[in-house]
């Protein structure tokens, strides 16, 4: 297997060396982290298909959640003398001597959906989502919803530490500040998983008088809302009636759970973040112009008003 | 009889001391923790939540406590409970093939132990590692939804009273617990585990007791990870049962058995199970901030396995003893 | 300082207790200057007990310690080592992977710059073992020698620390004849230059060669102190078993032997790379002695036919059917039974009880579905603890705790529970005490004579000819002899063993 891929890579090689960069025959190195999570599925399905639409072509390689490996691909690209990177990051350390040799060898490289903490003249432009501004918006929707109502929010955070967490977090509560009738009252960490979301938003139920004292629940992500929205039904509840649910993410199954009700709002974190890193690398190709060092994505809010069942359709077929 | 009974007693003695204080020191911190009261036809409240949420890790402790007494080791229970939910068939036939694939991964640790004679560790790591790239391959790293509403009721139901969960490991883990121990399988297992030569000698069919104890774990992970599907009503093969066999480990440690093998007892490793959940869910109701998630179970932990080191054990055991109203043979030293 | 008769070491009315058992009941030790004095017991009596207190590795529970008429109070072994009392196992306890030098200065190596010295400490080394008439290779890792080789550098090592007691605990276990002549040449060399030397050791022989005086412990208790030229080898038995050895080690032959018909025969059967192939028949009541050196072949002829190993040639018959023994399940289910050699590794089942340990084979025998009730278990250990005389607090005691000699007797119980009626036992009586080693041998007369079919490999001479009615010899893994009737002696067997090549391959 390794093998056939060395092999093809150096035909790559070979070929490159000849043909010159012209854009129907760009050659664009993916180094994706994994496939850990329905999103990050999506995420490469659609720079899959945005690079087939564009007629790049595409070498990806899957880095099963390793530095190492994404530092060895990123390598093996700059030896193929790949047109561009595309890095989703797994971590944010330790890239500077990498993201050097590929900037010798004048490959432009642009992050997707993380960032790294190097020097930016290392790489050209990093798409990313703004994760404060995502807990922002889902933060002014409730305030707008609640309209002044004093009211109880529980929080489901990511997995502690992770920069998803801490940002949305502090948008959310950037976003209630000055809203005294907006009370976060418990707060824990729910890994991003269903079955942890399930579990700790149980003992919220539990702590808060068997949740009548809790009027919303912000998750960090729609997995936990989705394993939060069972607990809230096993104890009695109707979540999105008794329980606002808001989260972020916007993955199909929370659109199946705002066509029943069971959910009110969802932030979308894109997983297209490679369409917008493609148009910048074909402007740079074009006419040699530099892309800002961070494009922001749109969060866009979806509500139960947004026909959520044909959306749920659209997205159930990426690989979420 | 009684002597027996006894001997339960002060076996199980230091984990049901831990397990009280935990639970006391629990309520301590969130006043409302014993209450408990009947909703939608169950028992509903915080205890109760410690069984359920428990099921997966008291399962797989079952089958890890059988295999580290026989002097090995299943790193590979987290993914073969997730490699064992990645089907999508009638609820039947997903239960049979759920199985199917936990005995058949278990099958393959027990060849690879018993007749390759490759160690336990290496052995299922490779399982650790391959059977969730084979479940994300299957699921193709996406969360499974489905709606079968036995299945869910699998997760979700409940009977007597209690969450099926609770039910499925209760009676799962006394079915084992009767099965090892009103056979000999229990003392040849402990035999195999001590000497595994010298048993071998004596007529012990060691490989096959081997192998069946392997599959014991890839069963019990399979169930398991059904209890963690129907949960969610999901089958999530990122996360599902995910550093699960740490904990699994964990537990039998807490529950006493020696990582050397020998002698077991699947009730301590059950109580052990619910003792770690009961530091969970201890935790999620306190209110601290989830940075100190790790750090106060960590010191619990260390805590309990000081409580139950040999000088600390030995020490109990003597104060049993007075409090029997035996005095310590003349000769009993310090 | 020329040994003078003085007392050296004087330990009086030493007591040692541990849970449940008194360990050493007011013993009295008084060690000379300049001599060899040899300590004495069963497994159990309280030998090592004894020196563990002298070297501070137990605290003693009373009695006073004098060295050199000054009182003591050894804390520790290295507390003792400063003192100047040193002692050498059996397992030499030194690192292995190091250089012979570096184990001698150990923690105590010639510095120069608060370096290490290697020159000067392998200079050193050598004059040192030059007093023990060593010349080796100080620089070389000390595994690369032998193991008497290992023990003189432990002894050197013991004796430039500590300088006046040097205590020996079974030195010569695993040694041969020769290597124990150069140990007991160095061994009078220290005890001319005025050392006090204790030795342990269950070899009578060597006994009476090196020591000048005898103390005999028994069930903690000191049974007395005697001068080794004026006491009798059946007396210093009977000191130690307290009754009678001699009548039990009689000659087997004198009750004249009917042996039964051929039960087991075996033809052409063989291993390669364990044990040429031979042919053997088996009678009912009859004791077959496998004799010869270590390496010969015995364990491996016992192993396949326990099915341990796979024969891959010839054929096995029982009762005259052919029967394959490919496991040692497959040869239990005929009747098989295997005490094997090393007790530790491949016999008890160190954390079970004694009561386990006894019903093993049975219930293995009768597979996990059919599982002795608790009360049967009881039963049959019950029976045998006192068919045997297992010395033991109870049978819920796990079976590591117990003396070499009763672990022993406990294995041979798990086979009889399985009323087995071909037995083979390998080096039944090595490592224990003389009482249990009678037992043993008594216990092999027996079964022989309710017409069981036995095979027994010793290193013993003395014992395969008192209780064998045949004895194959083996040699460079080939059966080489036979030897029947009133060709079964000591000298017969030697001859057999060292003589050459005449009767090949069998």
């Amino acid at each position: 297997m390794k093998f056939a891929k060395a092999l093809a890579s150096a035909t790559i090689l070979a070929a490159c060396t000849f043909g010159s960069a012209s854009a129907a025959d760009l050659v664009v190195g993916f180094s994706q982290i994994g496939s850990e999570s329905g999103w990050r599925a999506a995420e490469t399905t659609l720079t899959k298909q945005q690079a087939e639409e564009r007629g790049i072509d595409l070498k990806f390689a899957d880095a099963q959640q390793k530095q190492e490996n994404q530092i060895k691909a990123l390598r093996s690209f700059i030896a193929q003398g790949v047109n561009a990177i595309l890095l989703a990051p797994v971590v944010a350390t330790g890239w500077d001597e990498v993201l050097q040799e590929a900037k010798d060898a004048e490959i432009p490289v642009i992050l997707l959906d993380r960032t790294v903490d190097a020097s930016d003249d290392l790489y050209m432009t990093a798409v990313t989502s703004d994760l404060v501004h995502e807990g922002n918006v889902a933060g002014k929707w409730l305030a707008d919803t609640v309209a002044g109502k004093p009211c109880n929010i529980v929080e489901l955070q990511g997995t502690t530490g992770s920069s998803p967490a801490i940002d949305r977090k502090k948008g959310f509560e950037q976003a209630l500040s000055g809203h005294d009738n907006l009370k976060i009252v418990r707060s824990q960490t729910g890994d991003f998983t269903r079955t942890k979301g399930k579990e700790v938003m149980e003992s919220f139920l539990k702590a808060e008088d068997g949740g009548k004292n809790i009027c919303a629940l912000y998750a960090h992500n729609d997995d936990m809302a989705v394993g939060a929205i069972q607990a809230i039904k096993e104890a009695g509840l109707k979540p999105g009636t008794d329980i606002l649910v808001v989260s972020i993410d916007a993955v199909p199954d929370i659109f199946q759970a705002m066509a029943a009700g069971e959910a009110n709002a969802t932030v979308e974190l894109t997983p297209n973040m490679a369409g917008p890193a493609f148009d910048a690398l074909a402007a740079f190709q074009k006419d040699g112009t530099k892309p800002p060092k961070w494009i922001q994505t749109e969060s866009k809010l979806y509500t139960q008003a947004d026909d959520p069942m044909k959306i749920y359709e659209a997205k159930k077929g990426l690989g979420y | 009889m009684t002597a027996i009974l006894r001997g339960y007693a002060l076996r199980l003695l230091p984990q049901l001391i831990a397990l009280a204080v935990i639970l006391l020191m629990v309520s301590l911190v969130f006043p409302g923790f014993f209450r408990l009261e009947i909703q939608n036809g169950r028992l509903y409240g915080s205890l109760i939540d410690i069984l359920n949420r428990g099921a997966p890790v008291v399962l797989l402790a079952i089958g890890m406590t059988v295999v580290i007494a026989t002097k090995g080791i299943d790193l590979s229970v987290g993914a073969v409970a997730a490699s064992s939910i990645t089907s999508g068939h009638s609820l039947a036939m997903t239960l049979v093939i759920t199985l199917g694939t936990g005995l058949l991964c278990g099958l393959w640790n027990g060849v690879l132990v018993a007749i390759l004679d490759i160690q336990p560790i290496i052995a299922t790591l490779v399982l650790m590692v391959a059977g969730r790239g084979i479940a994300q391959l299957v699921t193709e790293g996406a969360i499974l939804t489905f709606n079968d509403p036995g299945l869910i009721f699998l997760g979700s139901g409940s009977f007597a009273w209690l969450p099926l969960p609770v039910i499925i490991w209760l009676v799962f883990g006394i079915l084992v617990a009767l099965i090892v121990r009103k056979t000999a399988l229990g003392m040849l297992i402990e035999a195999i585990g001590v000497n595994r030569q010298a048993s071998t000698l004596s007529g012990v069919l060691t490989p096959v007791l081997l192998i069946a104890a392997y599959m014991l774990s890839g069963l019990c992970a399979a169930i398991a990870g059904i209890i963690a599907a129907a949960d969610i009503k999901g089958a999530d093969a990122n996360n599902a049962g995910l550093w699960l066999e740490l904990d699994a480990i964990l537990a039998v440690v807490i529950g006493g058995t020696s990582l050397l093998g020998g002698r077991f007892s699947i009730a301590a490793s059950v109580l052990g199970a619910i003792i770690i959940q009961s530091i969970n869910t201890g935790i999620l109701l306190s209110g601290f901030p989830p940075e100190f998630n790790l750090i106060i179970k960590a010191a619990i932990i260390v805590f309990i396995l000081v409580l139950q080191s040999p000088p600390v054990r030995n020490a109990f055991t003597f104060v049993a003893l007075l409090r029997a109203g035996r005095k310590p043979t003349e000769g009993q030293a310090r | 300082m020329q040994p003078n008769g003085e007392n050296l070491l004087s330990a009086t009315r030493i007591d040692k207790v541990f849970p449940g058992a008194r360990a050493l009941d007011k013993v009295d030790f008084h060690l000379r200057r300049g001599e060899v004095h040899a300590l004495l017991g069963e497994n159990g009596a309280g030998k090592s007990t004894l020196v563990k207190c002298l070297t501070g590795a137990y605290r003693r529970d009373g009695g006073t310690i004098l060295l050199d008429g000054v009182e003591v109070d050894p804390r520790d072994t290295f507390n003792a080592q400063k003192l100047g009392i040193g002692t050498v196992y059996q397992e030499v306890n030194l690192l292995p992977n190091l250089s012979v030098a570096e184990n001698l200065f150990l923690g105590r190596q010639p510095r120069r710059f608060g370096l290490v010295d290697v020159g000067a400490m392998n200079r050193q080394a050598r004059a040192l073992l030059d007093d023990y008439e060593l010349d080796l290779d100080v620089t070389r890792a000390l595994d690369s020698y032998s193991v008497a080789i290992q023990q003189v550098v432990a002894i050197a090592r013991a004796v430039d620390l500590s300088g006046k007691v040097l205590i020996l605990d079974e030195p010569t276990a695993s040694l041969d004849a020769h290597e124990v002549e150069m140990l007991f040449r160095i061994v009078r060399r220290l005890k001319a230059r005025g050392l006090g030397i204790v030795f342990i050791t269950h070899f009578l022989e060597q006994v009476y060669e090196i020591s000048d005086r005898i103390t005999v412990l028994r069930n903690g208790q000191l049974v007395g102190t005697r001068e080794t030229a004026t006491l009798e080898r059946r007396d210093l038995i009977s000191m130690m078993i307290g009754r009678e050895l001699a009548a039990e080690i009689r000659s087997a032959r004198e009750g004249q032997v009917v042996a039964g018909p051929v039960r087991y025969r075996f033809e052409n059967y063989g291993r390669k790379g364990h044990i040429a192939p031979f042919d053997l028949d088996i009678r009912a009541g009859e004791v077959v002695g496998i004799a010869g050196l270590l390496g010969s072949g015995r364990t491996e002829t016992a192993e396949i036919l326990f099915g341990a190993h796979r024969a891959d040639s010839g054929m096995a018959e029982v009762d005259g059917r052919a029967v394959q023994l490919s496991s040692p399940r497959r040869a239990i289910a005929h009747r098989f039974g295997f005490c094997p050699e090393d007790r530790k590794t491949a016999g008890i089942v160190g954390d079970l009880s004694v009561r386990e340990n006894i019903v093993l084979a049975l219930q293995a025998r009768r597979g996990w579905t059919r599982p002795l009730s608790r009360t049967e278990q009881n039963r049959i250990a019950d029976h045998y603890i006192r068919a045997l005389d297992i010395r033991t607090a109870d049978r819920e005691k796990p079976i590591r705790l117990l003396s070499g000699g009763n672990q022993q007797k406990a294995i041979l119980a798990r086979w009889l529970a399985t009323e087995p009626e071909f037995l083979i036992l390998d080096e039944p009586t090595r490592g224990i005490d003389v009482g249990a080693h009678a037992e043993i041998v008594r216990l092999i007369e027996g079964l022989r004579e309710k017409g069981m079919s036995l095979m027994v490999i010793s290193s013993e001479i003395e014992e395969l000819v008192a209780y064998s009615t045949r004895i194959v010899v083996l040699r460079d893994r080939q059966h080489v002899a036979a030897l029947e009737g009133n060709r079964i002696t000591a000298d017969q067997i030697i001859e057999a063993i060292a003589s050459a090549n005449e009767r090949g391959a069998a």
